[in-house]
């Protein structure tokens, strides 16, 4: 099992470094989708098949055929991107790096975990992570879909042309 | 039912912490690196999806499904937040005909 793990973060780890390396958006935006398929199935081998369902279908169904329609209608990927300095590549990766050296010291020391006795088996089934949603997080639930409207709404105020820029010899 | 915790605590949290540092710091690295702001929003994804694995390992060790279901407001937030950055995209690039982060630096309407 725990061979699976390291698969995956390996297949995690080259594929987020293809997504920042890659010179095409849409090269990106395939290395994103399999990096996130291997996070799914990292939620599998965790017992959290509801996220696992849920990753999939909103961020690699949903999300990045959002990203896909938007490079395919703007038609980006032509586009030659200009590229940073030499000195602020060096800074971001430098950034990156030394970043990641900071985390990496503050959880050196390993970290505590629950007894084995008082876990709870249905932690990550639908059941379980349904039942805590509808009952303790009920009010946030449903204050995520008054963002959900909001966001839609900003989405076509924004994209929505100006009447002016439609037709600029109309009275 | 005692093998499903033995197998979830066969790969130790420590390693699930790393590997979520590594893809965080890909993603920041990546937001400082490039100039391609769908680019950037395909890091910023990076870095959720980053925190959402830390969250699920640390959920599922503890047998704790609180956090399982913040993963899934983290995800109602992220589908959001592309849904309004993707609509910013597209009306830069109508209005200054470039994805270049860098043309966006004067503040102005």
């Amino acid at each position: 099992m725990q061979y699976l793990f390291y698969l995956f973060a390996a297949i995690s780890v080259i594929s987020a470094l293809f997504v920042v390396a890659a010179r095409s958006p849409v090269n990106s935006v395939i290395a994103l989708i399999v990096c996130f398929l291997s996070i799914a199935g990292h939620y599998i081998l965790l017992n959290a098949q509801f996220l696992a369902a849920v990753h999939i279908i909103v961020y690699t169904g949903a999300i990045m055929v959002l990203f896909l329609f938007v490079i395919m209608l703007l038609n980006l990927n032509k586009q030659v991107e200009p590229r940073k300095s030499v000195v602020t590549r060096i800074a971001a990766v430098a950034a990156g790096g030394l970043f990641l050296l900071t985390l990496l010291g503050a959880v050196k020391d390993g970290i505590g975990l629950a007894r084995p006795d008082e876990y709870d088996m249905a932690v990550g089934l639908v059941a379980s992570v349904g039942n805590s949603l509808f009952t303790t997080f009920l009010v946030p639930f449903e204050i995520s879909s008054v963002l959900f409207l909001s966001a839609i709404i900003g989405a076509v105020t924004l994209g929505k042309r100006d009447k002016a820029d439609v037709n600029p010899v109309a009275p | 039912m005692n093998e499903v915790i033995t197998a979830i605590r066969a790969v130790p949290l420590e390693h699930y912490v790393v590997l979520s540092l590594i893809l965080f710091s890909i993603g920041m690295a990546g937001v400082l690196f490039r100039r391609n702001t769908i680019i950037l929003l395909m890091c910023i994804e990076l870095m959720f999806n980053s925190v959402n694995l830390l969250l699920t390992a640390f959920s599922a060790h503890h047998g704790d499904p609180g956090g399982q279901v913040f993963v899934f407001f983290i995800m109602l937030v992220a589908a959001a937040e592309v849904t309004v950055g993707l609509a910013i995209l597209v009306m830069m690039k109508r209005n200054v005909d470039s994805i270049d982060i860098n043309q966006i630096n004067r503040l102005r309407g």
